[in-house]
């Protein structure tokens, strides 16, 4: 009964997005005034609340394990705990689709809901378009992956859900980047109704941007997490391998960045306005593609993707129609709307403009890096794209960006001369270059850390110059968060330099009582013991370390074995000080008693995701501060509606009281 | 000399290539070369390797007996002197192309690279028209 609750509500929800579709083109068309378009609010409402009960639906079931349930039975299992039963809901192909439409219905219903600061007729298309989109994904799942469908006959157990997955931060990640990747249809949905409407102002701007900087913040916190994930649960301490799934979060990322910058231009400049609606487009493709490489089930062989297509080539349907469609109203308005104000190259606007440009071009290399394999699969001709070419090809517009980001904020608006700002450019280089020299005069290392070393260490001084001789009560939240977020880039690269600089790798043999050394650490192996856990069994490793001469520390390793499904996992123990991380795994026995294990030692690897949390921070920061400055905005402009219509009331009343 | 001792080492570990996953891993799929440099040359060339049975995996961080041999046979190779591009090719012309995560310029990957290049010359149009006719 509660499957088939869930699956009436999400019909319903269906027919209402086709609803508010048609309700949204016909308005649009019909002008101001129309009847139809009193529907268009409601039924965005309605849906949002509708899927959000279906989800609850899919989320019941899996809490008391309904067994006959397909969706279910393969992918949890009776003996599981509660909170990895709730996290398979979404850790599958359906019921991750299902959280895809719940979190876009709830934004739409959320704009529906409290924006009315455009024009009616923009609002009426933005919100046709959300409806349209949403449509396309509703069909996506009730006709090739219902999450409610039945077994004939109930299953005993349950398949289990897969044990990497088992893990509080996999139960939270995928549904961070979701809200990332569905806030920004909300941009797309904006950036189609300005278009069809020829309303790309400032206010336009303002209205997106909330959207952009949520998903941004929730987009940096999933791939900060999934990191950070990928570091201490696949056991061999890489944080980030360019793999295809990585890189299908990190595109709308990229786009999301840009598109946030450039929004900001046109809300405070009236300038860049194609240049926004553009990237409103290409965020949400991106998300698009990452939904599509990570669910069709190409990454994994193309070859098995082309035998079973039937829902990849839903998505590339999909994605065809509306990429293609937005491209195409793109192309047919572009020429309608004015580029907006004009700017000289020394101007924030420039340095803004330029690193646009950047970020658009790594975006291309990602998308290329990660699609051009797949492309060549298809001709049965195999190639690997991995780190070896992603770094230095990224790095060619990775370092010129940085530069510019720290130069940038220094600047004035419209037009500025590069000498005022003298002195702070000198400094920022005299930082670069003295570290460059001593970095390659003390050690040895590479030029791709070299170079992240030195402008993390420039960067972390210059992000913060934008603060320099005004008073730090007065500065707006904003402008702060913009600060914050650009120290915490620097942050994260110096962690990403480091790692990868000075990272030490020790692989031993030990037997209980003998002793390895990696970096200033002596690690001692204790003993080893059998543990057991709700759903699997394990050996565990004691381990004393000791860092140079402090106090030993306790770490403990285990090597898991699940059995529903049957499979191996590491649990790695890490030993966290301020200067980095001591990364420990056991793993199989390699003979006379001995036990194989592998240390690392990471100095400041931690930095990365720290790096990730304070961009995280800064985009709140920022939201907060242009919500209020909005809300104090409407505020003042009601105050002066009212004022002015009670001086229209006291001049009718004077006029009156004159005759 | 070392060339034929390196030759006849390998004839010797050349089994664990085909070996089962119960065999027991080969020696020097979790063990480091005492030479530190070599070591570390070694480290890097896995971490450009595939794992060809794993997905977007490296033979520098995957537990499948398969990436254990490779690494063995990749430090084995080092050490006998070997430069990491010699090693790169042995393992391409068993594996092909999709063994190496460093695309080389080739009949089916000029792409890779092309575009990059297309794509500075692009961004300095974009920046030069953007820009160039302003004061």
């Amino acid at each position: 009964m509660i499957a088939e609750l869930g699956l009436a509500a999400l019909w319903l929800a269906a027919a209402l997005a086709a609803l508010q579709t048609v309700a949204g083109f016909l308005s649009v068309r019909a002008g101001q005034g129309a009847e139809i378009a009193a529907l268009i609010r409601p039924a965005s409402m309605m849906q949002g609340l509708l899927v959000a009960f279906s989800f609850a639906m899919l989320l019941w079931l899996f809490a008391i394990t309904d067994l006959s349930v397909k969706l279910v039975a393969a992918n949890s299992h009776v003996d599981k705990p509660l909170i990895y039963k709730l996290s398979g809901t979404w850790g599958n192909h359906e019921g991750s689709m299902l959280l895809w439409v719940t979190v876009m219905a709830a934004a739409g219903a959320l704009i529906a809901a409290v924006e009315h600061r455009l024009p009616e007729r923009t609002m009426y298309a933005t919100l046709g378009a959300q409806g349209l989109v949403a449509l396309g994904f509703y069909g996506f799942l009730l006709l090739s992956s219902n999450p409610f469908e039945r077994l004939p006959v109930p299953a005993l157990q349950g398949m289990g859900l897969n044990p990497l997955l088992q893990d509080i931060g996999l139960a939270l990640h995928p549904p961070t980047l979701y809200f990332g990747y569905v806030g920004l249809s909300v941009a797309f949905s904006f950036a189609v109704g300005a278009l069809l409407t020829r309303s790309v102002t400032p206010d336009f701007a303002r209205a997106m941007r909330p959207w952009v900087l949520g998903a941004w913040v929730f987009l940096t916190l999933g791939i900060t997490a999934g990191s950070y994930w990928a570091y201490y649960e696949l056991g061999w301490g890489g944080w980030w391998f360019w793999d295809p799934v990585e890189n299908a979060s990190l595109m709308p990322w990229l786009a999301a960045t840009a598109l946030l910058h450039s929004a900001s231009v046109l809300a405070s400049r009236d300038a860049l306005r194609t240049w926004t609606i553009m990237l409103g487009v290409v965020a949400f493709s991106m998300s698009m593609i990452g939904t599509f490489l990570v669910r069709s089930g190409i990454l994994t062989s193309v070859h098995a993707f082309a035998v079973d297509p039937e829902r990849g080539t839903f998505i590339l349907v999909l994605l065809t129609l509306y990429i293609g469609g937005a491209l195409l109203l793109f192309a047919l308005r572009a020429n309608t709307i004015s580029e907006g104000k004009r700017f000289s190259v020394t101007s924030r606007e420039g340095a803004l403009v330029f690193n646009n440009v950047m970020l658009s071009a790594i975006l291309a290399i990602v998308l290329l890096g990660t699609l051009y394999p797949l492309l060549t699969e298809a001709f049965n001709v195999r190639v690997s794209v991995g780190p070896p070419y992603f770094n230095p090809v990224g790095a060619i517009f990775f370092m010129p960006m940085l530069l510019v980001m720290g130069v940038g904020p220094l600047l004035r608006w419209r037009e500025d001369r590069p000498d005022r700002i003298r002195s702070e450019l000198a400094l920022f280089a005299a930082l670069i270059i003295a570290a460059i020299v001593l970095l390659s005069l003390l050690v040895e290392i590479a030029l791709l850390p070299l170079l992240g070393l030195a402008m993390g260490l420039g960067l972390a001084v210059a992000s913060f110059m934008p603060l320099r001789s005004r008073q730090l009560g007065r500065i707006p939240a904003a402008t702060w968060g913009m600060v914050l977020a650009h120290f915490g880039i620097t942050v994260a690269l110096i962690g990403m330099a480091s790692e990868s600089a000075f990272s030490e790798e020790e692989l031993v043999a030990l037997s209980a009582g003998e002793s390895a050394t990696v970096g200033p650490w002596t690690v001692t192996l204790e003993a080893v013991e059998p543990v057991a856990g709700p759903n699997w069994t394990a050996i565990q490793g004691r381990l004393s370390a000791r860092y140079g001469d402090s106090e030993p520390v306790v770490l403990a390793p285990q090597a898991r074995s699940f059995w529903a499904p049957p499979q191996q996992t590491t649990e790695s123990a890490l030993s966290t000080r301020w200067n980095g991380q001591l990364y420990a795994v056991i793993g199989d026995p390699a003979g006379e008693g001995r036990f194989q294990l592998r240390l690392w030692w990471k100095p400041f690897v931690t930095l990365i995701w720290y790096g990730g949390v304070v961009i995280a921070l800064g985009g709140v920061l920022a939201l907060i501060g242009h919500v209020l400055n909005d809300l104090r905005r409407r505020h003042r402009e009601r105050r002066l509606d009212e004022q002015r219509s009670e001086e229209e009331a006291l001049g009718i009343l004077s006029g009156e009281e004159r005759l | 000399m070392t060339r034929l001792l390196a030759a006849m080492l390998l004839t010797a570990f050349a089994l664990p290539l085909a070996a089962q996953d119960t065999m027991p891993p080969a020696p020097y799929a979790y063990r480091q070369l005492d030479d530190p440099a070599a070591e570390a040359e070694a480290q890097d060339l896995m971490e450009t390797l595939r794992c060809l049975k794993c997905q977007s995996q490296s033979i520098a961080d995957s537990d499948a007996p398969m990436a254990g041999d490779m690494r063995h046979q990749v430090r084995i190779r080092i050490a006998s002197g070997e430069s990491p591009n010699e090693v790169r090719q042995w393992l391409t012309e068993r594996y092909g192309d999709y063994v190496s995560y460093e695309p080389q310029i080739s009949a089916t990957t000029w792409p890779l690279f092309a575009i990059p290049i297309l794509l500075v010359l692009v961004v300095g149009a974009i920046l030069y028209r953007r820009f160039g006719k302003l004061p």
